[in-house]
């Protein structure tokens, strides 16, 4: 299960770098999705994958048996995904805004902030 | 004893919320203004108590270290939030004059308060992943802060800036989640403890590696950079001050925390690494400020050239060169926001912050121009300023353990950073201005006039100060030093049994 894990994680790895290679900011935000969900499983590998085993503590013991499933790692993951939701809600309405205001996704055209002349200076 | 390091916290948050509310009348200006008085005197309060406990740790809902989150303020958390404190003090009383109301309407001052929250959090945490939850708690607030007002060069600047600190927030996050997967702890104390007991020490500096590259994005090194100059000029000059003096610097705490605490087994290796990129920030930030015409930009490309220093401090390791480190970052603090804010007053008296464009500051406003000497002598490093001796401790330390390399670099790139304060100096305060206009200081009314000198002559006169009588600050960053380069003490105060 963690092979076929590292195997998924690696596709999205290359998917999102092929995507944030592109010069359309557009696409460059799809693939950061893409590798922060990349990074969400590799937290959620890296906790040890169990079957089957709650964390539940049984009634009358103050510690879990062994080899329960690790729920920090869950914990984490979650948290990780709203914070990742939250700046992709952003993100995209900004490049919204950006092809609203610079007319352009392209990141080429977009030398407003650094106009050409400058690197001549 | 929780309330020390609890209360320079939750200010900036209660403040955001009620400045959130009051964000129509030009009351809300008044109340974060107060806010960050109230944090600056919390922030002392945790300072003096750091100075009489070396660490002070506190537990938050009573959850034990390793597990529970752990608040901490050791020398270096704790000067840290006090110059953060102090920096957010100045830049919100000069945002009374400086932010309209159209962007307070907007929500500037909620943003800026839980900016400063996630500055301060960041410093202060014991927890790695928190560490991470206070990085996006200051990338999103930043977010905002850079984009309000929605022209055209901020969006520009602002899709660079976002996407490029995403891409470093999801290394960090994948660092992290292998860290744990190896040591099974996210304290950082308690990483201290597991990680040179690990069997695969290859692995840990691997993900040290990946550490170093999601840090070095959001402390702007080499060759990582690219979104601060992309950036740091187009939002308004308050935001601008603020990213200036803080944004990078935590960055840099980051690195230094984890590079003394943590990933501290393999010096070899990671400090090569940082050395070679120390002096290659060092000398690409201020070539690239003399490449630049505008104000701003000018100050932007130093930032980078200043972190050069700082990381610098960091690589040679040495007790000496780690205070140089300390030192210079909060003397960097206090002088970088300085300059920024001082562009402001120039671009309002002058109309814009091109250098070719603007002129006869020295003769119509002396007073602007030596609030503008002070901080910029200081940035080169003229004595008696606090610049000269954050740049006599890293050289010093540096010739100490035969770095001549390292040493030439910094006096060079020192030399440079002369050459281009001249060229603001010559362009915007000596030359006549362009258009024959003189621009006086009484152009600004004379309310908004107290609220953008006064932080500028206070946040000059701290760096007078610190160089005038730098005894007991050298003698505090050598404290500070000893602290981080023996982490003993922290990790003990950390882990210790709360009943203890």
């Amino acid at each position: 299960m963690e092979a076929l894990l590292a195997v998924a994680i690696g596709v999205l790895v290359a998917a999102s770098v092929y995507l944030m290679l592109a010069r359309n900011v557009l696409r460059f935000i799809f693939g950061l999705v893409l590798i922060s969900n990349a990074a969400n499983l590799t937290i959620f590998v890296a906790g040890r994958l169990t079957v089957g085993a709650p964390p539940l503590i049984a009634k009358g013991t103050e510690a879990p048996a062994d080899g329960v499933a690790n729920a920090l790692p869950q914990a984490l993951v979650l948290t990780a995904i709203v914070i990742g939701f939250g700046l992709f809600a952003f993100a995209l309405v900004l490049m919204f805004r950006a092809y609203t205001t610079l007319g352009t996704l392209y990141s080429d055209e977009m030398r407003i902030a650094e106009p050409p002349e400058d690197a001549i200076g | 004893m929780s309330w020390f390091l609890a209360a320079p916290l939750a200010i900036p948050f209660i403040s955001a919320v009620i400045v959130f509310l009051f964000r129509q009348s030009p009351a809300g200006r008044w109340i974060s203004f107060v806010g960050n008085l109230l944090l600056l005197g919390a922030a002392s309060l945790l300072m003096s108590r750091v100075l009489l406990d070396g660490v002070v740790v506190a537990q938050m809902g009573s959850w034990a270290a390793p597990f529970g989150i752990t608040l901490v303020a050791d020398y270096l958390g704790g000067v840290m939030v006090l110059i953060t404190a102090i920096t957010a003090t100045a830049v919100s009383m000069y945002a009374i004059a400086d932010i309209d109301s159209r962007k307070e309407y907007l929500g500037y001052h909620a943003l800026f308060n839980v900016l400063i929250g996630g500055v301060t959090g960041a410093f202060m945490t014991g927890d790695l992943f928190n560490l991470y939850v206070w990085f996006e708690v200051m990338l999103i607030s930043s977010f905002g802060l850079l984009i309000l007002g929605g022209q055209k060069a901020q969006i520009d600047g602002g899709i660079k800036y976002i996407t490029l600190n995403l891409v470093s927030t999801i290394l960090f996050l994948t660092g992290i989640g292998l860290l744990y997967g190896m040591a099974g702890t996210l304290n950082l104390a308690d990483l201290a403890r597991t990680v040179p007991t690990l069997q695969n020490q290859g692995l840990v500096t691997i993900i040290s590696v990946i550490f170093m590259i999601a840090f070095g994005v959001k402390a702007a090194l080499f060759p990582l950079f690219f979104w601060l100059p992309a950036s740091y000029h187009t939002p308004a000059f308050s935001v601008s001050a603020i990213f200036a003096g803080l944004l990078t610097k935590v960055g840099v705490y980051a690195l230094i925390r984890l590079f003394t605490l943590v990933f501290s087994s393999d010096l070899a290796f990671t400090h090569t690494i940082l050395l070679w990129v120390a002096a290659f920030t060092m000398i690409t930030g201020v070539l690239g400020a003399a490449a630049q015409n505008d104000f701003r930009k000018i100050l932007s490309f130093h930032i980078i050239s200043q972190i050069g220093y700082m990381i610098m401090g960091l690589a040679l390791m040495t007790p000496l060169a780690i205070a140089g480190a300390v030192f210079y970052l909060v003397h960097h603090i206090i002088v970088k926001a300085n300059l920024f804010l001082v562009s402001g007053v120039s671009q309002v008296i002058t109309g814009s912050t091109e250098l070719k464009k603007i002129g006869g500051l020295y003769k119509s406003a002396p007073l602007l121009a030596i609030l503008f000497l002070i901080p910029a002598f200081s940035l080169a490093g003229f004595p008696p300023l606090s610049g000269f001796w954050a740049k006599y401790i890293l050289i010093a330390a540096a010739i100490e353990i035969d770095g001549w390399i390292i040493a030439t670099v910094a006096l060079v790139v020192g030399l440079l950073t002369i050459f281009s304060m001249t060229k603001i100096w010559a362009e915007a305060f000596w030359k006549p201005h362009p258009d024959g206009i003189a621009p006086a200081l009484h152009r600004i009314d004379k309310k908004d006039r107290i609220n953008y000198l006064t932080p500028i002559g206070f946040l000059a006169l701290l760096t007078l100060l610190i160089g005038l009588f730098p005894e007991s600050y050298v003698s505090f960053a050598e404290a500070a030093a000893e602290q981080l380069l023996n982490p003993s003490v922290y990790i003990e105060s950390v882990l210790k049994k709360p009943h203890e």
